[in-house]
């Protein structure tokens, strides 16, 4: 046994799998919160709160389906509000599993390895809570297919030239991708599930969800060469998606929106949430579950070295948008950039958002800071509050006054529009207590992995 | 209008038909086209009186029984007519010519029905009083005639009852009286200038010679015949030629919105004002006021003072006029003198008013100032009073009020009026109304008047019924109803014929046998004419001359008003639901009150230093203590009021109003007391801790820097007549990567001159009633989802807390050639058509609201909910059938009347000519008082829109942005003093 062998090429910092595990510690330590761990109070009660906030949401959505869309605080001018603000944010926060997974996979960084199934996951449901919002917030949801090019007798096809048919097909795209890449890195370990359930229910539920995976030579070779291209396929969409999302604003001619950074600076944007929600919500799994050998130090230093990477491409973001409302001198542009954002009726949330996307992550440059993991959890905290207040100013605050002052009017969001949002997060946690309680939260087959390419003999690390 | 209009010239079978009203509701083919037509509402089905009627309902009831087991359907029963009536084409309107009176005046109007509903009134351009414009009050009353509110029974202490128990209580009453000669019979009225009525109320009071007459109009017109009475010693009602007056002096005269020429005013006004070829015919406006109205913001020099202050002002300008070394008050005397000066270098074209809200002195000296300048008989002409003035004593409220309390009067019928809601709180009218015997109301609402009388008879609303009606210079105009009464209601008229005991002659009978004698020649002929024309022709008051009292004598007998100090309490009538009779109506509730822009309620108008001073806040609750009576109301801080003055306006805080009405605002009846009806002084406020929240449409009111409404003073202009165009960047206007699309066709534009806008509104609600714009109510309002497709901007300029001008900007679409709503929209419902409209597929609109975020112009507007009524019966017959009702999660905003433009095109392919000129207006166009909105084809050169923008003032909103509107603007002028012109 490697007992005391560091894990990876690079031979600095702590390891990525604590020493002293074999193939067999982790399949029975990994698959043990699924098959036999019993329900624990503190599960329970979790999974309780996030389904009873829920349920806040699917009242609310029921509400707003049969009232319409006034129910919320949107007006002219701000006729998107708390729905685009979530979409966007969600979308965002969709976008840290697709990155672990597929790119720090072909990049070669094995750390990925612990955190990315339960990454990817994340990224699912924040998708799914996402895609939910552009087709509440339509005034006739009912006719949301409209938007897709499909045969119909009115021979119409939606209109090319709008960003929201683009978004909807970045957004249908990438949950497409997300989930295929997701369910097919999980079938080796619904396979092991499967062999190791003891009720019969179990034996099917994990069976089917298997597809027959025997862990035969071929299948591993079919399925190494798949994850791969998957994970091709999957890279661009990193990019692409919330790319498309930015045009929805960018496009647009509204002074904050018409902007040619919005790319590359949403992207910047979405992964600097996405990683924020990653840890914030994998520190207390990894304290709540034990994992702690998997999850180690390492993982979470390197999440947060990220996480200030990103932060500070968003912080250039919001420095480049400035000046170059100044240095572009457009009077409407300028106005809103430099005058309405610090100093205007929302000035408040505005250097909220400064104070937590871009001062309050400056503490990770010091190592110190970073391995103390309530210190990084709050920071997550943070990044996700002003990441939600980025999409906030971005969305009301350039809404609330472009170009006619007759028609400038605050926004104020009700409690269904909070009902909605918070409603959205019981959503997201409700899916993440139930996959943590029924799938493996960390790659079991992976895993083994990083054992085998640590063992001291045999081919070492370059088997594949 | 190209539309056919249609009287009473049908010939024969039309005389057959339309003997009376109830007779034409009981031919057949009327009754099956009422159910046929009105589903919910046929009276027929109602009344089961009948047996045969009776039978039929049980039938059909019975059958339908049977078909509502599938679906929800109402009983409807398609009946072709067996005899088609004449010129009705189903699918295609007809115009009928009638009048609406506000204050007894009448504004004389066409009304569109489509299959016989009245769906959309429209001026009258032979009416003086209306020259084809209307205004905001007669747009909305055909909301008030569908207003399910509307009483609908007669009342009889509180319970239904009949008209012939009505009748059977009446006769025995009236014969009571006649044994004292009717001495204890009042008679209580609004203004009236009906030929027909009056000649009926005469009547009654010869055959009950010691009944008395009282009038009551609390927005009242007599101010200017009072005044006419101290200078030239007789009743004589003014008529003002503003087209002729080069320099006018208001004297807290609202002449723009208020009085019974307010429309013909408007358009004088404005005729001197288009001009664009000599700017230097333009008229000048000289404004003293106390409250901003839309007449000070057209202002060349205003002057705010307190209401109380006028009088001053008048006696000071009287003085200087007379004497160039008059002694002035400091603070008034640039005022004056700029003014005097002015006046005298305009002699015989000049033009001095005084306000509905001045004393009789104040009158009279004006009258003597014109005198004096000899501008009467050039713009200004004096005529026999149109109004009715009942003969012999005092015929005030007060004086009836004292009468009722010491019991003499036994019976009071009270027409259309209501006075325990609008009469002065002093005389207690709801007190004293308890001690008549016997008290009958007729009204259109079951009011607060109603519910305290013993007897309520619904009154036909004036599309219902016949009538008759005179305008401000005595032309008569014959009312023509375009439904039978929709709840069985009585007109005046029919009430009056009933009081004198001739029982069952209907309202057209009586009209006509009033007007057998009063037209000359071949009767029929006349009548038919006078009926389809609107107007009956040679009924205008001939202009008689009048010399006026030297005016240095009448200034002798004016008394010098003491110089008061304190808070003065101002009352004007409400811009939008004017002394409350308009409080149902959902449209006026909403329509944005110039200039406050305020929806929903009325609120105290306080200037910003006095409301500084006082420590005051908007919205902030405020109990008002006046004259020994208190009332709460919210603040409003309004630039441009006069400073120690608090204006209430009045026709709020009604409590029967109906369900849009009832409970809104804050009712300034409750302090306003007889001996000063529109100010007085003594007002006290103290701040409490309370919020109320008000709704505006509108929150900015400065243009923040931005050049969306551009002006210049005539000076200026003059040197650079395309001062407007500087602004824009010639370099990027119309760059486009794309070859710009060429419109073979028409090539639809229209121009709004902010020269002649006056901001009355009246476009906003032509539009409304136009396009079956819903109401939304005031949570709406305040969330900022107001309907309205065209709205009237209103942006200060100068200091905050005292502007020196205010600028109207009516912004409707903009139909941008480069949309930016068209290429965000993900499913094409925003799309550009082959005659270059911006136009909306409601079918097809998802709901993203991207196009709304995506124009700079916010024209756009959203159905956040289910706004538009689609299950009130009656307001199911008011909607415009040629307009798609919309529902909830659709987009709209306005389609320059696109209905008006197919209907247009069709009309003149069918035959086979082009589209003319002129042909098309728009709702807004059409409503406009100065004709300020021009519409057209932009391809056709010699069109009035094509050469609006080749004048060097047109230039487009946000033209930077390079949408290309179609809408655009002619910059405002203003024409102050020319050695202050600099100042501008």
């Amino acid at each position: 046994m490697a007992a005391d062998a560091n894990i990876g090429r690079e031979q600095s910092g702590p390891p990525v799998l604590s020493p002293g595990h074999s193939f067999a510690t982790i399949t029975d330590k990994i698959s043990a919160i699924v098959l036999t761990r019993p329900y624990q109070r503190g599960w329970i009660l979790g999974f309780a709160i996030a389904f009873l906030l829920t349920n806040v949401l699917f009242v609310s959505v029921a509400y707003l389906f049969m009232r319409g869309v006034g129910i919320w605080g949107v007006n002219v001018p701000v006729m998107w509000g708390f729905a685009i603000v979530n979409f966007v944010w969600w979308i965002g926060i969709g976008h840290a599993g697709t990155l672990i997974s597929a790119i720090l996979l072909l990049l070669k960084q094995e750390w990925r390895t612990s955190i990315n199934r339960f990454a990817e996951a994340m990224t699912l449901f924040a998708v799914a809570c996402a895609g939910m919002f552009p087709l509440i917030h339509l005034g006739r949801w009912w006719l949301f297919y409209w938007l897709f090019p499909y045969p119909n007798t009115m021979d119409l096809w939606p209109q090319w030239r709008s960003p929201l048919v683009w978004d909807a097909f970045a957004v249908s795209t990438y949950a497409t991708v997300s989930l295929l890449f997701w369910y097919m890195g999980l079938i080796p370990d619904v396979a092991t599930l499967r062999d190791r359930a003891r009720g019969r229910l179990g034996r099917y539920f994990y069976g089917f969800l298997a597809m027959g995976w025997r862990g035969s030579a071929r299948h591993w070779h079919r399925y190494q060469t798949a994850y791969l291209l998957m994970a091709a396929l999957a890279t661009p969409l990193v990019v692409s998606v919330h790319t498309i999302v930015s045009w929805d604003f960018a496009v647009a001619i509204v002074p904050g929106w018409h902007s040619t950074i919005f790319p590359p600076y949403f992207v910047a944007g979405a992964i600097y949430s996405g990683f924020a929600m990653v840890l914030t919500l994998i520190i207390p799994l990894r304290y709540f579950y034990g994992l702690g050998d998997f999850i180690t130090m390492r993982h979470l230093e390197n999440m947060a070295k990220i996480l200030l990477a990103t932060g500070l491409l968003v912080c250039y973001g919001y420095l480049m948008e400035a000046f170059m409302a100044w240095y572009g001198d457009n009077r409407f542009d300028r106005f809103q950039i430099l005058r309405e954002r610090p100093r205007g009726d929302y000035a408040p949330l505005y250097w909220l958002l400064i104070v937590s996307n871009c001062l309050v992550v400056q503490a990770l440059w010091f190592p110190a800071m970073r391995r103390r993991v309530v210190v990084l959890w709050l920071i997550s905290l943070t990044v996700n509050l002003g990441m939600w207040l980025e999409r906030f100013v971005i969305v009301v605050v350039s809404l609330h006054k472009d170009y006619m002052p007759s028609r400038w009017r605050m926004y104020f969001p009700t409690a269904w529009d909070y009902a909605t949002l918070f409603g959205s997060v019981g959503l997201f946690l409700a899916l993440l207590f139930l996959f943590v309680r029924f799938l493996p939260a960390i790659s079991m087959a992976e895993m083994r992995e990083l054992v085998h390419e640590a063992e001291p003999v045999g081919h070492g690390g370059d088997s594949r | 209008m190209t539309s056919e209009r249609v009287g009473e010239d049908s010939g024969p079978r039309g005389r057959e038909l339309w003997r009376s009203i109830d007779e034409l509701a009981d031919t057949a083919e009327f009754r099956d086209f009422l159910v046929r037509e009105f589903p919910g509402y046929a009276p027929e089905t109602l009344d089961l009186n009948t047996r045969r009627q009776f039978l039929r309902v049980m039938a059909a009831s019975l059958g339908l029984a049977g078909l509502t087991g599938c679906a929800v359907q109402p009983p409807e029963q398609i009946v072709p007519y067996v005899e088609q009536p004449e010129r009705l084409v189903p699918g295609k309107p007809l115009y009928f010519a009638s009048a609406l009176a506000l204050g007894g005046y009448a504004t004389g109007v066409l009304v569109e029905s489509h299959m016989g509903r009245p769906t959309k009134i429209e001026g009258n351009p032979d009416h003086p009083a209306s020259l084809g414009a209307t205004d905001t009050f007669t747009q909305a009353a055909i909301l008030d005639l569908y207003d399910p509110d509307r009483s609908q029974s007669v009342i009889h202490n509180g319970r239904v009852s009949t008209w012939d128990n009505f009748l059977a209580v009446l006769v025995a009453a009236m014969d009571e009286h006649k044994l004292t000669r009717g001495q204890g019979i009042r008679l209580l009225s609004g203004v009236v200038t009906s030929p027909t009525l009056i000649a009926q109320i005469q009547g009654l009071l010869s055959a009950y010679p010691e009944a008395r007459w009282h009038i009551h109009e609390p927005a009242g017109v007599g101010a200017d015949r009072d005044g006419a009475v101290l200078a030239f010693g007789e009743k004589l009602e003014s008529v003002h030629h503003l087209e002729k007056a080069d320099v006018i002096v208001s004297l807290d005269a609202d002449f723009l919105a208020w009085g019974p020429s307010r429309l013909n005013d408007a358009r004088g006004f404005a005729r001197r004002r288009e001009t664009v070829s000599d700017p230097r015919g333009m008229n000048r406006l000289h404004v003293v006021e106390c409250t901003p109205s839309i007449t000070g913001s057209m202002a060349d020099h205003r002057l705010a003072v307190p209401g109380r202050e006028v009088a001053s002002v008048a006696r000071g300008l009287a003085e200087r006029l007379l004497d160039k070394n008059a002694v002035l008050a400091p603070e008034y005397s640039d005022w004056i003198v700029r003014v005097a000066a002015d006046l005298q270098a305009h002699r015989g074209t000049s033009l001095v008013l005084a306000g509905e809200p001045q004393p009789a002195e104040v009158h009279a000296l004006a009258h003597a100032m014109n005198h004096l300048l000899g501008n009467n008989g050039s713009t200004i002409d004096y005529i026999e009073p149109v109004a009715a003035v009942p003969a012999g004593s005092d015929h005030s409220l007060a004086a009836l009020t004292r009468e009722m309390d010491s019991g003499r009067v036994k019976m009071l019928i009270i027409l259309g009026a209501n006075p325990v809601y609008d009469a002065p709180a002093d005389l207690g009218m709801a007190e004293r109304l308890l001690k008549v015997p016997l008290s009958i109301h007729q009204g259109i609402y079951a009011d607060e008047t109603a519910t305290r009388c013993h007897w309520h008879i619904p009154e036909a609303h004036p599309l219902e019924s016949w009538g008759d009606v005179r305008a401000f210079d005595g032309s008569a105009t014959i009312q023509q109803p375009l439904l039978s009464p929709l709840y069985g209601g009585k007109s005046s008229i029919e009430l009056l014929a009933a009081l004198r005991g001739s029982m069952g002659s209907g309202s057209r009978d009586l009209v006509r046998e009033h007007w057998r004698e009063a037209m000359p020649g071949d009767f029929e002929a006349v009548w038919r004419a006078a009926v389809h024309d609107g107007i009956v022709p040679g009924s205008a008051s001939k202009p008689r001359p009048a010399t006026s009292r030297p005016l240095a004598d009448i200034l002798g007998t004016v008394a010098k008003p003491a110089k008061a100090t304190g808070l003065e309490l101002a009352f004007r009538p409400d811009p939008t639901v004017w002394d409350g009779r308009f409080a149902n109506n959902g449209w006026l509730q909403e329509l944005p009150k110039p200039p406050t822009t305020l929806t929903w309620d009325n609120a105290a108008l306080i200037a910003p230093a006095t409301a500084e001073r006082l420590h005051l806040t908007n919205e902030q609750i405020v109990v008002m203590n006046y004259r020994g009576r208190t009332l709460r109301a919210a603040v409003w801080i309004q630039p441009m009021h006069a400073e120690d003055s608090v204006t209430l306006h009045l026709g709020y805080g009604r409590s029967h109003a109906g369900r849009v009405g009832t409970g809104q605002g804050f009712n300034a009846y409750r302090l306003r007391t007889s001996e000063a009806p529109w100010q007085g002084d003594g007002l006290e406020l103290r701040a409490t801790g309370d919020l109320y929240r008000l709704a505006t449409t509108q929150i900015h009111h400065n243009m923040a820097g931005r050049d969306l409404v551009r002006s210049a003073n005539v000076a200026m202009f003059v040197a650079d007549p395309s001062f407007a165009k500087d602004h824009e960047n010639p370099a990027t206007h119309g760059l486009s990567l794309f070859p710009s699309h060429s419109y073979d066709g028409h090539k639809w534009g229209m121009v709004i001159n902010l020269n002649t806008c006056i901001g009355c509104n009246a476009c906003m609600t032509g539009c409304q009633s136009e396009n079956n714009i819903p109401v939304v109510g005031k949570d709406q309002v305040l969330a900022g989802r107001e309907m309205h497709w065209i709205r009237v901007d209103r942006y200060y300029e100068g200091p905050k807390d005292n502007p020196s001008a205010v600028y109207h900007q009516p912004v409707p679409c903009m139909h941008c050639e480069t949309a930016p709503c068209e290429v965000v929209c993900p499913v094409n419902a925003t799309v550009h058509d082959a005659e270059g409209l911006n136009a909306m597929v409601y079918n097809r609109c998802v709901g993203t609201r991207y196009c709304s975020n995506n124009c700079p112009y916010k024209v756009r507007r959203f159905n956040f909910f289910q706004y538009s009524d689609q299950t009130t019966e009656s307001l199911k017959l008011l909607n415009n059938p040629d307009v798609t009702v919309r529902t909830r999660g659709v987009m709209e905003k306005c389609t320059y009347c696109v209905q008006r433009i197919v209907k247009g095109r069709i009309e003149a392919e069918q035959e086979g000519r082009p589209l003319r000129d002129g042909e098309v207006v728009t709702a807004c166009q059409s409503a406009c008082p100065t004709r300020a909105i021009v519409f057209g084809d932009l391809n056709d050169s010699t069109s009035a829109v094509a050469k609006a923008k080749a004048d060097p003032r047109n230039y487009a909103l946000l033209a930077e942005l390079n949408t290309r509107p179609r809408t655009t603007y002619l910059a405002k002028l203003t024409n102050p003093v020319a050695d202050e012109s600099n100042g501008g």
